[in-house]
């Protein structure tokens, strides 16, 4: 075993394939035997038969073979297996030997050919004796070969080489060299395949046949050799589960040996050995929890068995690799398409590996303390089966030991523990894989690669703070300062001290009072002093390095971003309010407070705003020799304020914090937001669930207390507060249509000039968007609002306004539908004013919103009548009629109606345009007001419907407003034949009352008319009764 | 029995740790910190289905060479973790399941103390004697 120590062989871990061996192949200079070697084993698939090929010349010497024992009386075996003994059947006895050999069957120099090669296998037997390996013959032909039978010369000469050659028939192959190679050496290797399986079926039986010669007393170590040989020959063969079967034996056998101090090691190797081979076997058969079993049982029987004690390394270091190969086969297994889970995946071996290497350092560091030097002749140099010479026995010990020393133990455990690290990290350990983490971090630390360990520590140490484990993070702290010591990293000694110190940890009062003296040494660039348990060695090289820092850097600065620590010196920064108006002085508070034993001082504090201008005015420097001190546990509060900038109302100003201590060397902390750290927020939280319970005691109590000061990071910028009044008088509703007049009246309050007062008057924006498009703004009242004015005049300039001024001013607003609306009054102006004495122009602004509602002033509605004043539903055409408009208001104030006009289109009226009817009417709420026109539709429209349009004007007071509204539609229709009767107003007693009936024919033709009149017992009758008659197109006679 | 007993908050840190050979303490604060790992998952996954119903413990949670794990989560998700020597083999799961009902029990006695805040460390002589208990039989 040499190399490491305690690597398992690689002919252990390789899987066993049959050795077939070739000769007669010259693979370097023939380009025919080259291909053929290529064709076995280039590009092998997982397909072909598990064959390991080797050429190997045709005088290969085999490992010679022992003289068989035909008696196990007198033996005693040295040990379990020889060391070369897989390896010898892997690599060196083949299971069948090829022998390649170029003959055709017609070659002119058959004879002598067939002795050549019956020599060559001869001299292949030879060197095989006493071995059971196989011989075959190939024999390279140029001919592709008739089909078997039809070449009578070729079976008779197959024959006789057979005979020559002491083969069988079955060991005699013909490989044509021709264009289907790789097909043929498919069917040759198939052909040795069984050959090897034949091979190894008669070595296992011969395995097996030594057992009845052997006895419990003195061959025990033989029982367990010849099992692992015939489960190891089973693997040859191909036949896992025979294979697993007795190696499962071999193992309980080796349980079963009579163990000593002396064979404890060897035992052990072999057993771990034969573990490995069932844990791979399982592993193959996909039963990985058998595998898993049986190395619970193998470690549980291993487990106690230590052996020597001064080699107590010996027995952890072979755990480590139990567990390291073990993990290693499960991962293997993995890759292979297993399925592993949290609580059961590789991780846990090579952790647990990781942890007897751990163990085996110590002991190493224990046992192998001693100065001495390696024994001149090397003790571990021989082999002998005599009973150990006791003298020989210690020097053997003490050279493992010294090599042992040599071990780089840290190496071992660091690569175990990142291969775990891997593993747990696929497994969703993140725990898990932190705290490996650790481990390899003080493993680097022990190594002394400590730029390794702290970038490891570095890494973990925040999933520590933010889970809250103190005493965890306290611990990893405590390395990482040790680290940063050793390297005299300034900077991150700094950091480590000051969260060491701080609240999170949970150092005793001694030691943090140990680190803050040294915290203090460093800031006046002293050497600090040593940790305590650091390598004395390390230390003072370390000392050095800190000689060399102090002499070096007097004045560096450091810049701590501490928002992620804990650090010592805790900060909270508010403002007072959530927002401050612009004229008011921002008032911002910083309160700090120390955790430390001892009281620091503090030589500035600066608070850094979002807009830096203001830094300045938020510094608090010590001046010369008293600086601010932060007693221990005690809060302090800096009070700033300022004068915002007017460019910043409507912005947000956020706080960071930097706190400077220095005296020699100069440390800023700073605190990103308004201060607070990793563990504040939770406090914070606690602190509120107990405030809210204990609520009235916190009120009693006067002090300040930390957990509950709330920070208030930002502020908001606020214009300031205007102080003038903006008045609306109106009297809604409005009418929709009509005018509405608004007066606004402003009154200043300021005690100085407003100026540039601007005002913003109409719609409110962000309400339905036709509401802006029937909506209508202007100043002028003079004239009435048009389509084109805009629903919002922006920005009117209304000048300045003194001290106490007033403003007055109207807006007139035209509402062209119905509804509510939302109006926006919104006066702007500027204003000088001083705030803590500096000059500020500040803009205010005022906003009035009103809703109105619009309705209508009044409702028209049209009626047609016939000229007897009856309704009618179609008019006729050239027979007059009457339009009716009634118009009822609903304003609730009273309406003059200024005028009305009827706007018609194909229809005449009578008069031509006549006078309005309603001209200078006043309606009340609720009255109404008729009109009445008499019309008359031409002829020559033949539509059956005509429109009118008419037109009224009304007024309130203010300028005459025009509403259109359109009439009715009514169906028009012609009529054949008129009858107008006339019919003198009254008649007389006893008197004729002449009655005169006008027919008129309004079609284009001649209409036959037959007529009658009837009697009425009121009127006596002259004229005729029933008069007949044609009248003339459109003509119309008369009857009396 | 126990050599271990841990109670952690729902945010997963420690309300209360106790540990018998009060030496090695780190250790013992690391297995029952990794242990976490596998009280989250378990605690993930039946979420999934029927949380009303969740079993409150959870179990042999992983096993190390030289301990037993067990965990147990209150439905207020405060873990509870229990370590055993692995050569403590007279330990049956009933058992380790009364332990932790005892110590659940004991665990909202201290809640319903109305001057301790939730979310604080455990400080209480009648949880610290329950603890005990568990942990003396061994000596």
């Amino acid at each position: 075993m040499a190399g490491s120590q305690w690597e398992l062989p690689p002919e252990l871990c390789c899987r066993p394939l049959a050795f077939v061996a070739l000769t007669g192949l010259d693979v370097v200079y023939n380009a025919v035997h080259r291909a053929i070697w290529d064709a076995f084993c280039v590009n092998r698939r997982v397909d072909r038969v598990p064959i390991s090929f080797k050429v190997l010349p045709g005088d290969h010497e085999y490992p010679k073979c022992r003289t068989k024992r035909t008696s196990y009386e007198w033996y005693i075996p040295k040990g379990i297996l020889k060391t070369g003994w897989m390896n010898k059947h892997l690599n060196l006895v083949p299971a069948l030997v090829v022998l390649f050999y170029e003959l055709d069957w017609d070659d002119p120099q058959w004879k002598e050919k067939q002795s050549e090669c019956a020599t060559k296998v001869e001299i292949v037997r030879t060197s095989l004796q006493g071995r059971n390996t196989k011989v075959a013959v190939v024999l390279i032909q140029k001919k592709t070969p008739l089909p078997p039978g039809e070449d009578l010369v070729a079976s008779e000469r197959a024959a006789a080489l057979c005979n020559s050659c002491d083969l069988s028939g079955k060991s005699l192959f013909v490989l044509p060299h021709t264009d289907h190679l790789v097909g043929y050496i498919i069917r040759l290797e198939n052909a040795f395949y069984e050959h090897a399986q034949t091979y190894y079926y008669t070595e296992i039986r011969r395995v097996k046949s030594h057992k009845e010669f052997l006895n419990k007393t003195t061959h025990q170590l033989l029982f367990v050799r010849h099992q692992f040989k015939i489960a190891f020959f089973s693997e040859l063969k191909q036949d896992t589960q025979n294979a697993l079967k007795y190696y499962r034996t071999a193992y309980s056998l080796v349980h079963e040996l009579r163990a000593h101090e002396t064979n404890m090691l060897e035992i052990k190797t072999l057993a771990g050995f034969i573990n490995y081979k069932i844990c791979r076997l399982c592993f193959q058969h996909n039963t990985p929890l058998d595998a898993i079993a049986q190395f619970r049982k193998h470690i549980d029987l291993c487990k106690k068995k230590i052996g020597s004690a001064e080699l107590g390394f010996e027995h952890a270091a072979w755990m480590s690799k139990q567990f390291q190969s073990f993990g290693e086969l499960f991962d293997e297994a993995i890759k292979l398409g297993l399925t592993a889970i949290q609580t059961q995946n590789p991780g846990f071996y090579y952790q647990q590996a990781a942890c007897y290497s751990q163990e085996r350092k110590q002991l190493a560091l224990q046992l192998c303390q001693g100065g001495a030097t390696y024994p001149s002749s090397d003790p571990l140099d021989t082999q002998s089966i005599d009973p150990p010479d006791a003298e020989k026995e210690k020097l053997g010990i003490l050279a493992l030991q010294i090599k042992e020393r040599d071990v780089p133990h840290s190496e071992v455990i660091i690569a175990l523990l990142s291969n775990a690290v891997a593993q747990f990290k696929k497994y969703k350990c993140p725990r898990m894989k932190s705290h490996l983490m650790v481990l390899m971090g003080e493993e680097y630390y022990h190594a002394k690669d400590y730029t390794k360990a702290l970038k490891l520590l570095d890494y973990v140490m925040c999933d520590y703070r933010t889970e809250r484990w103190w005493a965890l993070l306290t611990a990893i702290l405590t390395t990482a300062l040790r680290c940063a010591y050793l390297m005299a990293s300034v900077k991150d000694y700094i950091i480590y001290c000051m969260e060491l110190l701080g609240r999170a940890s949970t150092l005793k009062e001694e030691q943090k009072s140990r680190i803050d003296k040294n915290l203090i040494r460093v800031l006046k660039n002293e050497v600090p002093d040593p940790e305590p348990d650091c390598d004395p060695s390390s230390v003072s090289a370390a000392a050095l390095l800190w000689n060399d820092r102090v002499a070096l850097a007097g004045s560096s600065e450091f810049n701590i971003e501490v928002q992620d620590y804990i650090p010592f010196i805790q900060c909270k920064a508010r403002f007072l309010c959530p927002s401050f108006h612009v004229d008011q002085p921002i008032q911002l508070q910083v309160f700090l407070q120390a955790d430390c034993p001892h009281s620091v001082s503090v030589n500035k504090l600066a608070v850094s705003l979002s807009n830096q201008e203001y830094n300045q005015w938020c510094v608090m420097a010590s001046s010369g020799q008293d600086s601010m001190i932060l007693l221990p546990g005690k809060t302090q509060c800096f009070n700033f304020s300022f004068v915002a900038k007017t460019e910043d109302v409507g912005k947000k100003i956020e706080v960071s914090v930097m706190l400077g201590c220095d005296t020699g060397r100069c440390v800023f902390l700073s605190w990103r937001g308004a201060g607070g750290d990793a563990a504040s927020t939770h406090e914070a939280l606690q602190a509120s669930r107990c405030s809210r319970r204990w609520g009235r005691s916190a009120e009693l109590c006067k002090e300040l207390e930390w957990d509950s000061l709330s920070m208030q990071h930002s502020t908001m910028i606020i214009s300031r507060v205007p102080r003038i009044s903006v008045q609306l008088s109106h009297h809604p509703p409005a009418l929709s249509n009509e005018i509405y007049c608004i007066n606004l009246t402003v009154q200043s309050e300021e005690e100085g000039v407003a100026k540039d007062m601007m005002l913003t008057a109409g719609l409110k924006p962000g309400q339905d968007a036709n509401l802006g498009h029937s909506t209508h703004v202007t100043l002028e009242g003079s004239k009435v609002c048009e389509d084109t004015d805009p629903a919002l005049l922006p920005d009117i300039p209304l000048g300045d306004l003194t001290a106490g001024g007033k403003l007055e001013t109207c807006v007139y607003l035209r509402c062209v539908s119905t509804g509510p609306r939302v109006f926006l009054f919104h006066v702007a102006y500027s204003i000088d004013t001083t705030v803590e004495g500096r000059h500020v122009v500040c803009k205010c602004h005022k906003d009035e919103i009103v809703t109105i509602e619009t309705v209508d002033p009044f409702e028209v509605s049209a009626k047609f009548m016939s000229i007897k004043f009856e309704p009618v539903e179609r008019l006729a055409v050239d027979v007059p009629f009457l339009l009716m408009t009634d118009i009822v208001s609903s304003s609730p104030w009273p309406l003059l109606l200024a005028s009305s006009s009827l706007h018609l289109l194909n229809v005449t009226s009578s008069p031509p345009h006549p006078e309005s009817q309603l001209q200078g009417v006043v309606l009340q709420t609720g009255e109404s007001a008729s009109e009445c026109v008499s019309l008359l539709c031409p002829p020559l429209t033949s539509t059956s419907s005509s429109m009118a349009t008419g037109q009224k004007t009304s007024s309130a007071d203010a300028p005459l407003v025009q509403t259109t509204v359109t009439l009715p539609h009514v169906i028009l229709e012609s009529v054949p034949l008129y009858i107008h009767a006339d019919v003198p107003s009254f008649g007389r007693v006893r008197e004729s009352l002449p009655v005169c009936y006008h027919i008129q024919n309004r079609t284009t033709l001649v209409q036959e008319v037959e007529m009658a009149v009837e009697p009425s017992d009121a009127f006596m009758f002259s004229g005729l009764k029933q008069p007949q008659g044609r009248p003339l197109d459109a003509a119309s006679i008369a009857a009396a | 029995m126990a050599v271990c007993i841990a109670v952690i908050a729902k945010e997963n840190y420690p309300l209360y740790i106790r540990n018998v050979p009060t030496q090695n303490e780190l250790k013992f604060h690391y297995t029952v910190h990794t242990s976490l790992d596998v009280v989250e998952e378990k605690i993930s996954a039946v979420g999934k289905s029927l949380a009303d119903q969740r079993e409150l413990y959870l179990g042999l949670l992983y096993p190390t060479e030289d301990y037993k794990v067990y965990g147990y989560v209150t439905n207020s998700k405060v873990k509870f973790v229990i370590v055993v020597d692995s050569s403590n083999t007279s330990l049956r799961d009933n058992e380790i399941r009364s332990m932790f009902r005892k110590l659940h029990n004991s665990f909202t006695d201290v809640m319903c103390n109305p001057f301790h805040n939730p979310g604080d460390q455990i400080q209480s002589k009648a949880f610290d004697g329950i603890v005990s208990g568990m942990m003396m039989q061994t000596g």
